[in-house]
């Protein structure tokens, strides 16, 4: 593992709102192809995180460096230019377009084609769209006016739009977060495929403690603002200040999970 | 140095007035997120009525009395207003509202003029300040001196009312969060209508004081709701003490400004509003907006080009068009000639509103810009027809260029409030520049050459620049360039995330948007012979508007239709009554509140209608889609 490149490495990462700090001094690196869980619980500082990480955010202090290149002060559209996709916890699509277009205008930045005024976008990348929306299983809806959607469906069109600039590190605020167990459980294992395959860094939230265990390769735990635990999957169950937190929260583990813990 | 002082001084007593209006308007903008584009209307409304109470009663009671019962009766008029017609439009899209409020300042405008006659009312001095005090030889009217003192008092007041009492701090929680106070149980509809009686209040407060100092006229209201726009632009809107500073700024730019540009004094406020957009977006004392809502948002019916049937049917209606003069007369082609130009212009403004969510509230003024850029360089410079054609409209490009650099930075109704001050700004350089722009004069004998001199002649290159023009943007509506405009509209947000510099790309939308303008003014100076700064002004911006408006604002034709059954409708409505204003108003509002989707989106929601009736078994899992529209926190 040690050859393979650190892709993200975030450094003493502080944010603050008023007295209250969102996010206190986190440090934590990420390599291509690993799939990173931050988990926490609500309020701890997981969204904010994520918002410096893709630039929509300008941290108080604290370094973020991808790819070697230092991202902090740079704009969500820069950073991305630099091959970073983002789903957001609450979807950010375009209604009035059709699926298909929704992922068309992804390809079309990623193309440089922004200002092209007299070009037709009726064929651009469409085949290249396509192949995205039938990645994330949602092929059969690319006609689909994107405003009549359910919102896991959403979820996975957010998904194809993220993966357009073919992204060396993906960011995933919550991907399934208002998703039948079952559709969750589907949507992460398809990330984890497509991550593996190209070799891409994901770094994600999740409440699901069951899609958590069963894709990370390592997971940050996260209470008010600081990391508290950080390890793999076995390591983090085990870890009695996690279950406290977790406990007190009402989101217990599955029984499955902490009989396999063995603690 | 006297001669400074007073000048500062009468500086500070213009903010009186302007401080009441513009406080009003943040108070009601705080509360209910409307920005009321009548409070011009309701300001000078309470100048006229207490032109008729001071009048009519005598003695400093009567005087006194009177400028605050004409305050209250407006304020029972604006609690009218808002019962009937604002409490049906809170939950619609801001445009909606806009256009609503610009469309009682319409009425308004007309109904004054129907009770009190065209002509200028000068008032009574005010008992008690009719004199004037002496500063080293300076005159200072102790009017002047009485609101300087007055709109600190009112400050105060303003202050108490929300610090100390119940309705003020219920007041202040609805400005920082509704839902919460009506999950207080509070009585919303009687917050809001009372918040927006307070608002009226202090607007017609500020007209009704104005009688002393300035004549009555009916268009006071166009005057002031500019300068308000312009300070809450830079106060802050929401904020009553960025209110008075931007007020106090405003009016002390004005007076000096007069000094130093005696022509174009505007300029020095525009520079300032310039500055403050560029340091603080969201002005001086104002928070940051949260993203606003989408401009449009009744439907979620994505466009598709034309299919090839209906390009057909498209040229062939050209073709239809292209054989009036075979068999109308001069003055239908005339008209067609007009009605071909306002198709320019509507579409012009419809890419820039609905495909860009830009409600343009000047838009007139690019398409004035065109017009004085063909009369400077047919007459001044004395080009040939075809050069001036195509040059002329590069000054509506340079005019869109720089205002819209500034209007970009800002969405929703503070875009709305800011190019309408632009277009305001052009306006009055227009007017008050007599020596290059003849002002109200204008610039005369600008006729087309021969070879497009004929009524025939002139339609058939209106109508082909017009066909052009449309086509043109409609092509870009679906080239690389408006899917991303489209998609800025639909999601900030999400188009940022994806390498979308928005701002950059909603300029050269405006630019676009400014230079097509340019070419029907361009057009409209050679139909008649003439430019003037009605042009450049505010009706002319309003049409445009309801041609979009009535044709359908999220469709992608809609301009086309709108524009000609507009345009039809005005000449023949101006040809039969005196009140087209009343009317115009009032059917903007019927618009807004009966029948927002226009024209074209209703036969397009027939059509569809039809269409997925037909073929329901087809479509797989309907079921599964909830027509949700999820926006950007
Ligand atoms: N814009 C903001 N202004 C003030 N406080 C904020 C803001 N954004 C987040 N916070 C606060 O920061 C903390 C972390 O929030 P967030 O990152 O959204 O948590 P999570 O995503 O883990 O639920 C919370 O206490 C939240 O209230
Ligand atoms: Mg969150």
């Amino acid at each position: 593992m040690s050859m393979v490149p650190t892709l993200l490495s975030v450094e003493n990462l502080s944010k603050s709102y008023g007295g209250v700090h969102a996010v206190r001094s986190v440090s934590f690196s990420l390599r291509s192809g690993e799939i990173l869980a931050l988990i926490g619980p609500n309020g701890a500082g997981k969204s904010t995180c994520f918002d410096m990480l893709n630039g929509q955010n300008t941290p108080d202090s604290g370094r973020i460096k991808l790819l070697g290149e230092d991202t902090v002060g740079k704009k969500p559209r820069q950073v991305w230019r630099l091959g970073v996709g983002r789903t957001f916890q609450i979807t950010a699509t375009f209604p009035t377009m059709t699926v298909r277009e929704n992922v068309q205008v992804a390809l079309v930045s990623y193309g440089r084609q922004l200002f092209n005024l007299f070009g037709s976008t009726a064929n651009y990348a469409r085949d290249e769209a396509g192949r995205l929306l039938d990645l994330v299983g949602m092929g059969a809806y690319a006609e689909r006016p994107c405003g009549e959607l359910a919102y896991g469906d959403l979820k996975r069109l957010e998904l194809a739009i993220a993966l357009a600039n073919q992204p060396k590190l993906l960011l995933m605020d919550e991907p399934t977060a208002g998703m039948a167990p079952r559709e969750r459980v589907e949507l992460m294992r398809l990330t984890a495929e497509i991550a593996r395959e190209k070799s891409i860094g994901v770094l994600f939230t999740e409440h699901d403690m069951d899609v958590v265990f069963e894709h990370a390769d390592r997971i940050l735990v996260l209470n008010r603002g600081s990391l508290i635990a950080e390890g793999t999957p076995e390591q983090v169950r085990g870890n009695p200040q996690v279950r406290a937190i977790y406990l007190g929260e009402g989101l217990v583990y599955d029984a499955r999970h902490r009989e396999g813990a063995g603690a | 140095m006297a001669f400074y002082f007073v000048q500062f001084l009468t500086g500070l007593a213009s903010a009186a007035s302007l401080f009441l209006v513009a406080s009003g308007l943040s108070i009601i903008f705080g509360v209910t997120r409307i920005v009321n584009f009548a409070h011009g209307a309701f300001y000078m409304l309470g100048a006229y009525v207490a032109f008729t109470l001071t009048e009519r009663f005598s003695g400093a009671v009567g005087f006194w009395g009177g400028i605050v019962l004409a305050s209250l009766i407006v304020a029972v008029v604006g609690v009218i207003v808002e019962m009937v017609l604002l409490r049906r439009i809170y939950h619609a899209p801001e445009l909606f509202q806009l256009l609503a409020t610009f469309g009682l300042t319409l009425m308004v405008q007309d109904i004054v003029v129907l009770i009190w006659g065209p002509d200028d009312l000068l008032g009574r001095r005010a008992p008690g300040f009719k004199g004037a005090v002496d500063f080293f030889g300076q005159n200072i009217p102790s009017y002047d001196l009485f609101l300087i003192g007055l709109s600190p008092v009112v400050l105060g007041i303003l202050w108490l009312l929300f610090q100390r009492t119940r309705w003020g701090v219920l007041v202040r929680a609805a400005t920082q969060d509704r839902d919460m106070v009506a999950a207080l149980g509070v009585n919303q509809k009687w917050l809001f209508t009372s918040v927006f009686a307070l608002g009226v209040f202090l607007a017609a407060l500020g007209g009704a004081l104005q009688i002393p100092r300035d004549a009555v006229h009916h268009a006071l209201d166009l005057r002031i709701i500019v300068d308000v726009f312009v300070v809450v632009v830079i106060g802050g809107l929401g904020s009553i003490i960025g209110a008075f500073v931007a007020a106090v700024l405003v009016s002390e730019l004005n007076a000096f400004g007069i000094l130093i540009f005696p022509k174009i004094s505007i300029i020095l406020v525009f520079l300032v509003m310039a500055v403050v957009l560029i340091v603080r977006p969201w002005g001086l004392f104002g928070k940051p907006e949260a993203a606003a809502r989408r401009t449009p948002g009744l439907t979620v019916n994505p466009w598709r080009p034309l299919t090839s049937n209906e390009r057909w049917l498209a040229i062939s209606a050209l073709a239809v068009a292209a054989m009036l003069p075979l068999l109308a007369g001069n003055y239908a082609l005339t008209v067609g000639s007009e009605i071909a130009i306002f198709v320019i212009f509507a579409a012009s403004l419809h890419f820039l509103m609905s495909v860009g969510g830009l409600a343009s509230f000047g838009h007139a003024a690019y398409f004035g810009l065109g017009a004085y850029g063909v009369a400077f360089l047919a007459k001044a410079a004395g080009l040939p027809m075809i050069v001036s054609l195509l040059m002329g409209p590069l000054l509506g490009l340079l005019g869109a260029a720089i205002f819209g650099f500034f209007a970009v930075q800002l969405t929703g109704v503070y875009f709305a409030m800011l190019t309408l001050a632009f277009a305001q700004i052009v306006w009055s350089i227009a007017f008050q520049w007599v020596t290059v722009t003849g002002g109200d004069n204008g610039i005369l004998g600008v006729w087309p050459e021969k070879w497009a001199a004929g009524p025939a002649s002139f339609y058939w290159l209106s109508l082909g620049i017009a066909a052009i023009a449309v086509a043109l943007l409609r092509v870009i509506v679906f080239s690389p360039f408006g899917f991303a405009l489209r998609a800025t509209r639909d999601s900030l947000l999400r188009s940022e995330a994806i390498g979308i510099n928005g701002k950059r790309v909603q300029w050269t939308a405006f630019v676009i948007a400014g230079t097509v303008a340019g070419f029907a003014g361009a057009l409209f100076a050679y139909l008649k012979g003439s430019v003037f700064p009605d042009s450049l002004g505010i009706s002319l911006s309003v049409d445009a508007l309801v041609m979009v408006l009535l044709g359908g604002v999220e469709t992608v034709s809609g301009a086309v239709v709108g524009a000609i059954v507009f345009k039809a409708l005005n000449i023949w409505l101006v040809s039969q009554t005196d009140l087209s204003k009343l009317v115009l108003g009032g059917f903007v509002v019927l618009i807004v509140v009966a029948f927002p989707k226009g024209i074209v989106g209703v036969l397009e929601t027939i059509r569809n209608r039809r269409r997925s009736s037909s073929s329901k078994s087809s479509s797989p899992d309907s079921s599964l889609a909830t027509s949700r529209i999820e926006t950007a926190e």
